[in-house]
């Protein structure tokens, strides 16, 4: 294993240590529990929207604290769900009155944590949970689908709302409408290593690639050899355009993420591949984003996610946000 | 069941759980993500540093205690479901006079039942759940038969089998349950710790 550490123990507190004094403007971080919180408590009466989930996913979910996006974020270790202590002190930091809304990812450990930090925080809190993953069946056999990349889009569009003044209610229904609206599938062409296990998650050929991966390195739908950038991105869409089944000429937003390995240059061309194949589709994308968002460590790879938008979606993706990862409009 | 005895515990589990660590790791990297094993062991570490904080306290205060190190310290799925196990040990009733071998298993069959609506997994989901419930239901035998040690031998039996009956299960709860029949061929890591966890503190109740 080659990374920047210096004790395995400490990784999580110095990356956040650094995090923290690189976004000072920002953001500030709490420990003994972690938390991470906006610089300047938001108006009386505003939701609070308040996410987390294991670290290295980075920069979700600290990075999108921040004016128009999240009030806080809880990281857990690398991989593992933040625990329940970390979600109430991060609770009773925000909540400015308008009540709590927790946006969790679909995972047991994140859910029976969320749950639990529920149950133990005292005032009026909600939650919705994000499971935008087509790589996996949502059948009575699993947990559910995973929650993906489209949990950014989410905690943007209601992060927006909440800002302008919209009922911890109303947050809840959009961030839902959100996620049905959008769908997700990654590809990985390694594997991530985490810092305490030293060593790569799953082994794969250098000619190999895991289709349908999930963001802990978790296998997908199959193991096939690597093919053209066109027909990955093909063979990705067909299965989010077979989930979400858009409307002729609907409006939707294309996300190329990456897994925190691959290059930009590579996920233009993603992009570029994408646009094409949609267009001859007739589906209509007017809104992008293109960038590691939602990663995997160090797994070289993408994911795609389409977002299918209505006119109250638009509108709250264009508004103004600041964050240490997403900034636009002020 | 004494404070003592849960520090006592404690470090005879994380022997065993160190010995056996490689092999849990390796379990978890094929149907999961790899973060059981070291899950479990920080657990371990935080329980094993408390005993001069707790070794003096009344048990439900020092479970409880153990409880809120345990959700802190280890979170994921792990750090849930064993904080619920002990907060529900804690919250058995007349924890305050000595607490005989009946009680200690009418503490366990509550704490593994609370974990059981925690993580909403029965028998047969390939989870740690596998292991600990059918363990709970003989322990409500034993408890009403007092045949203490030929139960704690049965238990000992009862856990292994059924870790090694995950192997041949669709996993339906966790991260493993996204990889549907490809989990199939692997005994659960949970389901294995658990049973490594249960055997070490059988058999030291039979040796005291």
């Amino acid at each position: 294993m080659k990374k920047f550490i210096n004790k395995t123990d400490d990784f999580l507190k110095e990356s956040l240590e650094g995090f923290g004094k690189a976004h000072s403007d920002i953001i500030e971080i709490k420990f003994d529990p972690n938390f991470i919180s906006r610089k300047h408590k938001t108006k009386e009466g505003k939701v609070s929207l308040i996410s987390g989930g294991g670290s290295g996913h980075e920069p979700m979910h600290g990075g999108f604290v921040g004016h128009g996006m999240l009030d806080a974020a809880c990281p857990g270790f690398v991989f593992s769900a933040p625990s329940p202590d970390q979600m109430m002190a991060a609770a009773e930091h925000v909540d400015s009155g308008a009540g709590v809304l927790f946006i969790v990812k679909n995972y047991s450990g994140d859910i029976m944590n969320f749950q639990m930090g529920a149950e133990m925080y005292s005032q009026k809190s909600d939650s919705i949970i994000t499971n935008d993953d087509v790589a996996v069946e949502d059948s009575t056999f699993t947990t559910g689908r995973r929650g993906v990349a489209a949990t950014v889009l989410v905690e943007k569009i209601v992060g927006s709302l909440a800002e302008d003044g919209g009922s911890l209610e109303k947050c809840k229904k959009l961030g839902e409408k959100v996620n049905e609206s959008a769908g997700t599938m990654g590809v990985a062409f390694t594997s991530c290593t985490t810092p305490e296990a030293g060593k790569p998650t799953f082994d794969i050929s250098s000619d190999e690639m895991e289709f349908g991966v999930g963001i802990h390195g978790e296998p997908g739908r199959k193991r096939e050899k690597i093919q053209s950038s066109k027909k990955i991105v093909g063979n990705i869409l067909d299965a989010i355009l077979d989930d979400l089944k858009p409307e002729n000429n609907e409006k939707t937003l294309l996300f190329v993420n990456g897994m925190g390995g691959t290059p930009l240059t590579e996920l233009y061309l993603v992009y570029d591949d994408a646009c094409q194949i949609l267009k001859t589709k007739g589906i209509e994308v007017t809104k992008s984003l293109v960038g590691n968002y939602c990663t995997s460590l160090e797994m070289q790879g993408a994911s795609i996610t389409l977002l299918k938008c209505d006119e109250e979606i638009l509108k709250h993706w264009d508004s103004p946000v600041h964050t240490a990862a997403m900034r636009w409009g002020m | 069941m004494s404070v003592n005895f849960l520090i006592s515990q404690a470090k005879n589990i994380q022997i065993v759980i160190d010995e056996n660590a490689s092999e849990i790791e390796v379990l978890d990297q094929n149907i999961g993500d790899g973060d059981h094993i070291f899950n479990i062991q920080r657990g371990l570490k935080l329980v094993v540093e408390l005993e001069d904080t707790i070794k003096d306290m009344p048990i439900d205060k020092a479970l409880n205690m153990i409880a809120m190190k345990v959700l802190s310290g280890i979170g994921g799925s792990s750090g849930a479901l064993f904080g619920t196990f002990f907060m529900s040990m804690a919250k058995t009733p007349n924890l305050d006079k000595n607490i005989n071998f009946n009680k200690a298993c009418e503490m366990i069959i509550n704490g593994i039942q609370a974990m059981k609506d925690r993580g909403k997994a029965g028998v047969g989901e390939k989870t740690m759940m596998d292991v600990l419930i059918p363990v709970s239901d003989k322990l409500k035998d034993i408890k009403d038969n007092n045949e203490i040690e030929q139960g704690l031998n049965d238990i000992i039996k009862i856990a292994k089998d059924r870790m090694l009956a995950t192997k041949d299960m669709i996993c339906t709860k966790g991260r493993a349950s996204f990889l549907g029949e490809r989990a199939k061929g692997h005994i659960d890591p949970g389901a294995r710790s658990s049973q490594l966890i249960i055997e070490t503190i059988c058999k030291s109740v039979i040796n005291q």
